[in-house]
């Protein structure tokens, strides 16, 4: 009796065994028929009106043009391949977000609990005004308000005439791919992922499976030598030709994303560093560790593990707010997707279903993934 | 009669009376003035979806009340109907779910400068009822640009807003020219005003009546110019849902006497004097003659209630778009008589 009491004393709601079993069956069986009554409900009401689901308008010509991609898209291609470029951007902006935004988060969240009161109080600044102001007007002031500055085409900033900074972006010279340079690329990337793996299965034991890691430099090296030549941007009517471009939508979106999101990581960084008991700091001191070594040695690596399961929703966050580009003409998802798309084609259930979907699995994938590193660092209590 | 027979009985009934409803409308017949009449009627308002805002279609004043040219087409329409132009409960819609609104049910008629097109007629089944604007897409550009014609617009880039076919119009004709513009679509028009404005875009892109209020709203309107060339046909207009043709024709038939009126010169002002007329025409319309409102199962007052309170078609037009208005040149939008494209049915 008494250990089933201690058992029980953690849950919510003690009980015994079979009873519990019982009432969450039914639980479920009440779940069940209303979500079942719910999409029944949905279906029926779609059909009365004459409108199913129907997701076939993938195939058709989407017709549009988009003003950047990773991907290539034309407007001959479908709304399928649309509605993947998009995707891409949408990627794309994120994961530079969450770069940066971490990089940044954490070097605010240091500087805050320096001892030196002007890189303190510099930093508590910028994450007090950050933190407490919309995000969409902080995306809208990168764009509006610096990137919209700078200079026109014609009078652009060069940059030893290879790059050239104007109000349309940052245009670089781009690498013209030889004939084997796209499969090199796919190769990079494959390598990067499965050297852990083969690091892990195949060779779990032998100590020169460190070797398999030479894979991926070599790749590059390939890559690098089978360029074909440069494309170099040149002025030529209304605008720069050749090279490639960074746009200021992704660099105001970019921007606005990760000072946003560093701000509210420098803040957990800073409750988690605030948490490591003080006795490890003065016992690193007393073993003559300078400050940065105690807080890179002892604090950091304690405190990022406090830190994963709340960096997980800044970074969830994050990605959802990519969505704001959609204010300053980022092709992201919900523009092209649920703005052109949607009202082309007319099928605005199907789209806002598709939408959601692609953020439910992009986010789901990524709490999996940041899931799975907190279990690999937390104390594991033996 | 045992209780098992009077079932059956009764099954048998139900099945024949079942049988005879679905050949009636297999033969697509509905009774004038048709089930959505019927609900307005019993609503007793008519629920008109017009857009949730732009100068002269549809906005709401200080007061919060709507105005506008497609506005005034609701009130003919509740005028018609339910004899009373208040009798309105507007909905404004959004580009985004516009059709979808109206598919649902939750509107009876869509008068929103939506462009009537195949997709819409045909996907998402709708009926195209009455073109009451013409519009075309052009270009307002920055006279330093040197570019006087839309074909010099290679390389370009546009700003513009989302939620219409812009986009898909720019590139269409990018297409057909085999050269290339880029288009960067905005949410709202402050930011794509700013961004044409700072020079991000080579200029800026939007039906024409919406082009002239943009480039009043340039810090320097001088300094802009709207391109001669119109790249798309918008001919913008009234949906309705399809199933309920009889409700179809009274929306067609409305606007057909609205722009009626003004052929013959029947004014908001002037409608009761004409019923002293002896033009056959004027005496049909406005219900002397011939029936037509009963026809559609409305009443034979139903036109002539419906000019008496907006006025006929060219009324309608000056109070949005006219000198007083935003200022917009009738051009094709004039009568067929005056040079326009606007050609009304006849009454007879």
């Amino acid at each position: 009796m008494a250990g089933k009491s201690l058992k029980g004393g953690s849950s919510l709601w003690p009980m015994k065994a079979p009873h519990a079993l019982l009432l969450q069956g039914v639980a479920l069986l009440i779940g069940g028929l209303v979500i079942g009554w719910f999409a029944q409900n949905a279906a029926s009401n779609l059909a009365r009106r004459s409108m199913e689901l129907d997701f076939g308008f993938l195939g058709s010509v989407a017709g549009f043009s988009m003003p950047f991609q990773i991907l290539s898209f034309a407007p001959t291609d479908t709304y399928f391949l649309a509605l993947v470029t998009a995707f891409a951007n949408t990627l794309l902006v994120s994961a530079l977000g969450v770069i940066t935004a971490t990089v940044l988060g954490l070097g605010l969240g240091v500087l805050r609990l320096s001892r030196n009161w002007l890189l303190s109080t510099v930093s508590g600044a910028i994450i007090e005004l950050v933190r407490n102001t919309p995000q969409l007007l902080q995306i809208v002031f990168w764009y509006v308000g610096v990137l919209q500055l700078l200079p026109l085409a014609r009078q652009s900033l060069p940059f030893g005439d290879v790059a050239f900074l104007n109000i349309r972006g940052l245009f670089l010279p781009a690498p013209v791919g030889g004939p084997w340079s796209s499969a090199l690329i796919i190769a990079f990337f494959a390598s990067l992922a499965l050297v852990p793996l083969a690091r892990r299965y195949l060779a779990p034991e032998s100590r020169r499976s460190g070797l398999f890691w030479l894979a991926p430099p070599l790749l590059l090296l390939a890559l690098v030598l089978s360029i074909d030549g440069w494309s170099l941007p040149a002025l030529k009517g209304f605008n720069f030709v050749g090279g490639m471009v960074l746009p200021p939508e992704l660099v105001a979106l970019w921007a606005g994303l990760s000072l946003y999101t560093a701000a509210f990581i420098a803040e957990i960084v800073r409750a988690s560093v605030e948490t490591i008991g003080k006795g490890q700091v003065e016992a690193a001191h007393s073993l003559g560790l300078k400050p940065w070594l105690t807080l890179r040695l002892v604090v950091l690596p304690q405190a990022l593990r406090l830190m994963i399961p709340q960096m997980t929703n800044q970074y969830l966050n994050l990605i959802k707010s990519s969505s704001l580009g959609a204010a300053i003409a980022y092709p992201e998802i919900v523009q092209i997707f649920a703005g052109t798309v949607l009202n082309q084609s007319g099928r605005a259930i199907e789209v806002m279903v598709i939408v959601m979907g692609v953020f439910l699995i992009i986010n789901l994938a990524a709490s999996a993934a940041l899931a799975q590193l907190n279990e690999r660092v937390a104390l594991k209590e033996r | 009669m045992t209780k098992a027979r009077r079932t059956l009985l009764k099954t048998m009934a139900l099945l024949a009376g079942g049988v005879l409803i679905s050949t009636s409308a297999m033969a697509q017949s509905i009774p004038a003035p048709g089930p959505t009449v019927e609900a307005i009627k019993k609503r007793g308002e008519l629920n008109c979806g017009v857009d949730a805002g732009i100068p002269g279609f549809a906005f709401q004043d200080a007061s919060g009340a709507w105005k506008g040219f497609d506005v005034d087409y609701c009130k003919a329409l509740a005028a018609a109907v339910l004899g009373d132009p208040a009798k309105v409960k507007y909905v404004g819609t959004t580009a985004k779910v516009r059709f979808t609104v109206l598919q649902s049910g939750e509107i009876d008629v869509l008068v929103r400068d939506s462009t009537l097109t195949f997709a819409r007629d045909i996907d998402l089944g709708l009926t195209e009822v009455a073109v009451n604007f013409y519009a075309g897409q052009g270009f307002m550009v920055r006279k330093s640009l040197g570019v006087n014609s839309a074909a010099e617009l290679n390389g370009a880039t546009m700003c513009m807003l989302t939620g219409a076919t812009l986009e898909l119009n720019i590139a269409d004709f990018a297409r057909s020219k085999g050269t290339t513009i880029n288009s960067l679509l905005f949410e709202k028009s402050e930011e794509a005003f700013a961004a044409a404005e700072s020079g991000r875009c080579d200029g800026y892109s939007d039906d024409t009546g919406s082009l002239a209020a943009a480039r009043s709203t340039m810090k320097v309107p001088d300094d802009w110019m709207i391109l001669p060339e119109v790249i798309s046909k918008e001919p913008l207009g009234i949906h309705t849902r399809d199933g309920d043709y009889r409700w179809s024709d009274i929306v067609f038939w409305v606007d057909a006497g609205l722009k009626t009126a003004e052929e013959f010169g029947i004014t908001k002002e002037n409608v009761d004097e004409k019923k002293g007329s002896n033009d056959p025409f004027v005496r049909r319309l406005l219900g002397l003659e011939g029936d037509f409102g009963k026809k559609l199962g409305l009443d034979n007052e139903a036109f002539a209630r419906a000019i008496k309170a907006v006025g006929n078609y060219g009324q309608i037009y000056d109070a949005s778009f006219g000198p007083k208005g935003l200022g917009l040149p009738r051009g094709i939008n004039n009568l067929w008589n005056q040079g326009g494209l606007h050609y009304p049915l006849p009454f007879r």
